[in-house]
């Protein structure tokens, strides 16, 4: 497949840079991603991937470096010199953020309809009948039975309570998705249906996400591209059969030779 | 025969200031809510420190005050508020809504029209109109700063899709110039029109969470709702069995014990106006004569 059908990169990093006091938590990470585009960071614990992810997103100011958004009007904005309320338009429009533990994505005391249709509340949304008509929509997508709508998420079960968050995220049809170990705590039957339908629903929207994952299956699952992370640092970048198939760097032989056994 | 020993109003003329100061600022952002260093008052919080805190900063001598209760001006708090005035301020006091240039109130908006000689101060126990759904103030207080409200609308939500309507009927949230959303105080959802392009000052004060906000006259206050589920005004269809009255708020009372009910006007001094005018209770199928032509 080919990405580069829009010439323009959806989001271009430069040199991103964050300190934690004196404690890294990630070097000069640099990056292209395409419109419709997965990335996967894979690394091991304590590498910098999450820093990595929120430095991305908004959520937290580099130290150095910079981050370039090509905005839904064409337009390229520099995410930090962007106006607070401008970014956090942006990240709760044309992005969505899924953490791994889904008590932070979600409103546990709200419904699930609730939790989907606040995105749309947000961007001025007042009919109740659109909202719930939306809510309803997007619960079938992600494969949440039409009459757990008004269940909160306490009710639901991790995998329910994951694909929830999707849809809360997805319903304002956003560009870009950052995921933070999405199937992280999760059994394994109840992640391959997750990966499936994150699989299904990313090609048919033809999102970008850029996916936060130790777990190397789920990288060459769901990634074209794949960056490994070490200490901080991107130590390798390719095309994730590429990396995983022939790893240049002795550290990403290591890893793919322990969690991939033969 | 002793001096007192406090300021007039009891607050010292310091603090005042200070509150004042606060209020300004309150009148000059419509609907945000200003921090303040609320004092200890001789009255446990839930009795309306906040009010009286803003009513002490602003009552001058010539101020007549009045003090209301959930409508009613002979509640233990009403009285209570109204002695400790009459004692530290020496200021007179009224139950008529009309004669009174300050009214303090708790739950209710006189339902006598205000004009633009007098100050309504709400006691208001929580300021937060979106606390029950996002508890970190640091978060709400941005929600204010960027205008970000969608989750008020979650909270109206969530009332439809549990009850089929909108049913939160107190504390019912609004708009204020187009920009704040704010807590209006508990008063009921049937007051919240008079809210709106009011001719008083309304002035709302949080003694435990030290907040003091405000809506200036004739400023446009709007309560939320949906396009399919607009907002409205809620009272019992029935007329004041006192006065006949068909468009105050009612408050339905237990009249004996055997739990016979009647509805009455939650705003006495309105009924008491009325009946005084000749107003009575209602003709009724059940009653041998009515009570007037
Ligand atoms: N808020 C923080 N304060 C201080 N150090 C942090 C903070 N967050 C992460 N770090 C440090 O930054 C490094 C990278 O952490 P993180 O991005 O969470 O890695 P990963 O997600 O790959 O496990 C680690 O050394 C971690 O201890
Ligand atoms: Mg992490
Ligand atoms: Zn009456």
């Amino acid at each position: 497949m080919n990405f580069i059908e829009n010439e323009q990169p959806l989001l271009v990093a430069e040199g991103l840079t964050k300190w934690y006091g004196r404690r890294l938590g990630c070097r000069d990470a640099s990056f292209e991603l395409y419109e419709g585009e997965v990335i996967a960071v894979v690394g091991e614990s304590g590498s910098g991937k999450t820093t990595l992810l929120q430095l991305l997103s908004g959520q937290i100011e580099p130290s150095a470096g910079q981050i370039r958004y090509r905005l839904r009007d064409g337009a390229i904005a520099d995410v930090w010199s962007m106006s607070e309320p401008m970014r956090r338009f942006l990240f709760r429009t044309d992005w969505g953020y899924v953490h791994q533990d889904p008590q932070l994505g979600l409103r546990m005391g709200v419904s699930a309809g609730g939790n989907v249709g606040e995105r749309l509340m947000a961007v001025g949304w007042r009919n109740y009948g659109d909202i719930r008509g939306a809510a309803t929509d997007w619960l079938a997508r992600v494969e949440i039975p039409e009459d757990r709508i008004d269940d909160t998420p306490r009710a639901y079960s991790g995998g329910m309570r994951q694909r929830l968050q999707i849809a809360r995220n997805l319903v304002t049809a956003p560009r870009l998705i950052f995921m933070d170990e999405p199937t992280g705590g999760l059994d394994v039957s109840v992640q391959a249906r997750l990966l499936d339908l994150l699989r299904r629903i990313v090609s048919e929207m033809r999102i970008a996400v850029i996916v936060v994952t130790h777990d190397l299956a789920v990288a060459r699952l769901l990634s074209n591209r794949i960056m490994v992370m070490k200490e901080g640092e991107v130590i390798e970048q390719g095309l994730t059969d590429q990396v995983l198939d022939d790893p240049h760097a002795p550290y990403t032989q290591l890893l793919v030779s322990s969690i991939l056994p033969a | 025969m002793s001096a007192p020993v406090y300021n007039f109003a009891y607050l010292d003329e310091q603090t005042k200031r200070m509150i004042r100061r606060a209020i300004l600022k309150a009148i000059a952002i419509p609907g945000y809510q200003v921090p303040f260093a609320s004092r200890e008052m001789p009255m446990p919080y839930g009795w309306g420190t906040g009010g009286v805190q803003v009513t002490a900063s602003i009552l001058g001598p010539e101020d007549v005050l009045k003090v209301i209760d959930q409508g009613s001006d002979d509640t233990t708090n009403a009285v209570s508020i109204r002695k400790f005035f009459t004692k530290t301020a020496g200021v007179r006091t009224t139950t008529s809504t009309l004669e009174a240039t300050v009214i303090q109130t708790r739950h209710r908006i006189p339902e006598t029209p205000l004009s633009e000689t007098q100050v309504l101060v709400y006691q208001v126990p929580i300021p937060e109109p979106l606390r029950f759904l996002e508890p970190r103030e640091t978060e709400t207080r941005r929600m204010h700063a960027l205008s970000e409200y969608g989750l008020m609308h979650v909270k109206l939500y969530e009332d439809i899709a549990r009850h089929g309507h909108i049913a939160t009927t107190y504390a019912y949230p609004v708009k204020v110039d187009e920009r704040y959303v704010m807590d209006p105080s508990p008063i009921p959802k049937f007051d919240n029109p008079k809210l709106s392009d009011c001719p008083a000052l309304q002035l709302f004060g949080a003694g435990r969470e030290k907040r003091i906000y405000a809506i200036p006259p004739y400023t446009r206050v709007v309560s939320l709702d949906f396009e399919d589920h607009p907002f409205q005004p809620y009272r019992h269809d029935a007329q004041c069995e006192l006065c006949g009255a068909a468009d105050s708020y009612l408050d339905e009372v237990i009249t004996d014990d055997r739990g016979s009910r009647m509805f009455v006007c939650s705003d006495t001094d309105y009924c008491e106006t009325r009946r005084a005018m000749g107003y009575a209770a209602p003709a009724r199928n059940s009653d041998a004569e009515p009570a007037r032509d």
